[in-house]
């Protein structure tokens, strides 16, 4: 395995700054948006963005909900066992501006089953993406980001892992390539 | 993720701990997902289900359509006294029938002991027993046994006394197997001629005397008497039946501590347990009926996500 780190330290907290930013710039206080993590890397995302954009926003109350999506997915009985995560959303979005979060989009179809899970619980105003890294022209079906981390050009076989401070130890991007 | 251990739920001996602990987990997010407005999830959507009932049945054959449906599967029902098995159709007949129409698992009920695991051997689907006999009833278990784990956290070292007709119960044998797998300590209660003889190889304790079984249990788990299942007299009256092992709010009252009530239905009021011990505030008997539909979503769902 060959480890090619594509942002950490210093870097990685800009973008996660940039994108609080541009969040901030198409929800004001966030009175009429929520944040959904997918599970289950996601969340952390979710998270992560929810802390700072508290930090910058005192005054506001960002609501944050994590997002299972293993029942919606469209390759059961294609893989082996899909255990799920927990679903924690206690606010109601119906009517709500949606940002959901992905630590990596890559095919499109996690973003595809979450579209289809969060219906079960009202119909938003709108929903937004945001995704950290995109991995462009890998996409499957018609999916685009309206926030975006960064962009990497990668091939299939490659790898793209991010770990967070809160629970891998370091924030980081890395690009796993198999050494032949 | 490792899944299931077993292609067929037959009855509790064919799952180990992992198995179980892996159908809870998945249940209680099934149950979260039964709490939604929306109620239903795609999962099984090119899956096909037969519900084969041999005998009669409200709670279970329903919520397992129930399961089946919020899953999405495609569901099709039979039952035996409305078809060509009176006109002498074979077991295997028949379902080799239902599987020519392309149906992947079969949840079948039958009265004969072991007609599950015999299917199994000689069909190919994947089949989920729904009682046989007085075999098995290994979701019926599974629900009990979520349900305690719900009220008390957990089901190791918790006492849980089993109330009635044992020798004619698939209750009790899938209830004994699944609580001894997860740690708890089962006793079984009832006249001699209720309890098999045998019942000690379980490890189970045997206790005659209704009062001293519920002062040492956590939990009672009250069957009825099967009397469709019994062939000769095996007490003199249901009446004295009644007065010896049935529950009523005064025993349930003398006792020391407050105990959880539990009944797979259907209840029989006035015999094993009386109308306001069944509505109290002690009894779980609709909670069970709720969590039955939530851990039937999580068998099905693990069962049909094998990867074949």
């Amino acid at each position: 395995m060959l480890n090619l780190t594509l942002l950490d330290g210093q870097k990685f907290q800009i973008t996660i700054q940039r994108l609080c930013r541009q969040l901030i710039e198409n929800h004001n206080d966030f009175s009429e948006s929520v944040l959904i993590g997918i599970q289950p890397r996601g969340i952390y995302l979710a998270r992560r963005v929810a802390e700072e954009l508290r930090k910058i926003l005192p005054d506001s109350n960002i609501l944050q909900g994590d997002l299972d999506i293993t029942f919606y997915r469209d390759d059961f009985r294609r893989r082996d066992q899909l255990v799920p995560n927990q679903t924690k959303i206690d606010f109601i979005i119906e009517g709500k501006k949606v940002v959901m979060m992905d630590d990596v989009l890559w095919t499109g179809r996690t973003i595809r089953a979450a579209m289809d899970a969060m219906q079960a619980f009202g119909r938003p105003e709108k929903v937004e993406l945001l995704a950290l890294v995109d991995r462009r022209y890998s996409r499957h079906i018609p999916v685009a980001a309206d926030y975006v981390g960064i962009e990497v050009d990668s091939i299939a076989s490659q790898k793209v892992v991010v770990s967070w401070k809160e629970t891998d130890g370091e924030d980081k991007i890395i690009l796993l390539s198999e050494v032949k | 993720m490792a899944g299931l251990s077993t292609r067929h739920l037959l009855g509790i001996k064919d799952l180990n701990l992992e198995d179980i602990q892996l159908i809870f987990e998945t249940a209680d997010t099934f149950k979260s997902v039964l709490n939604r407005p929306i109620k239903k999830v795609p999962s099984l959507r090119d899956v096909t289900i037969a519900n084969i009932f041999f005998e009669n049945s409200t709670r279970t054959r329903l919520s397992f359509e129930l399961a089946e449906k919020r899953l999405s599967a495609d569901v099709v029902n039979f039952a035996a006294s409305s078809s060509s098995v009176s006109k002498g159709e074979t077991l295997i007949d028949t379902v080799n029938n239902i599987l020519a129409m392309k149906v992947d698992m079969v949840v079948m009920r039958h009265p004969y002991a072991g007609a599950g695991i015999f299917l199994s051997k000689h069909v190919n689907a994947q089949i989920v027993n729904a009682g046989d006999g007085a075999h098995e009833h290994p979701t019926q278990a599974l629900l009990d046994a979520f349900s305690i784990r719900e009220k008390y956290g957990d089901v190791a070292g918790k006492k849980v006394v089993i109330v009635g007709d044992i020798l004619h119960s698939r209750v009790a044998l899938s209830n004994i197997l699944c609580l001894k797998q997860l740690g708890a300590e089962v006793m079984v209660c009832g006249p001699t001629t209720l309890i098999p003889k045998y019942i000690g190889t379980l490890g189970v304790k045997v206790e005659h005397n209704l009062v001293k079984a519920l002062n040492w249990c956590d939990v009672a788990n009250m069957l009825r008497i099967q009397l469709e299942r019994q062939d000769i007299k095996y007490f003199p009256s249901l009446r004295e039946y009644t007065m010896l092992y049935g529950l009523n709010k005064r025993i349930l009252d003398s006792l020391d501590k407050e105990i959880m009530v539990m009944h797979p239905g259907p209840i029989n009021r006035g015999v094993e347990i009386t109308s306001d011990v069944a509505d109290s505030r002690q009894s779980v008997i609709l909670e069970q009926v709720e969590n039955g539909v939530a851990i039937r979503m999580a068998v099905l769902y693990l069962l049909a996500g094998q990867t074949p």
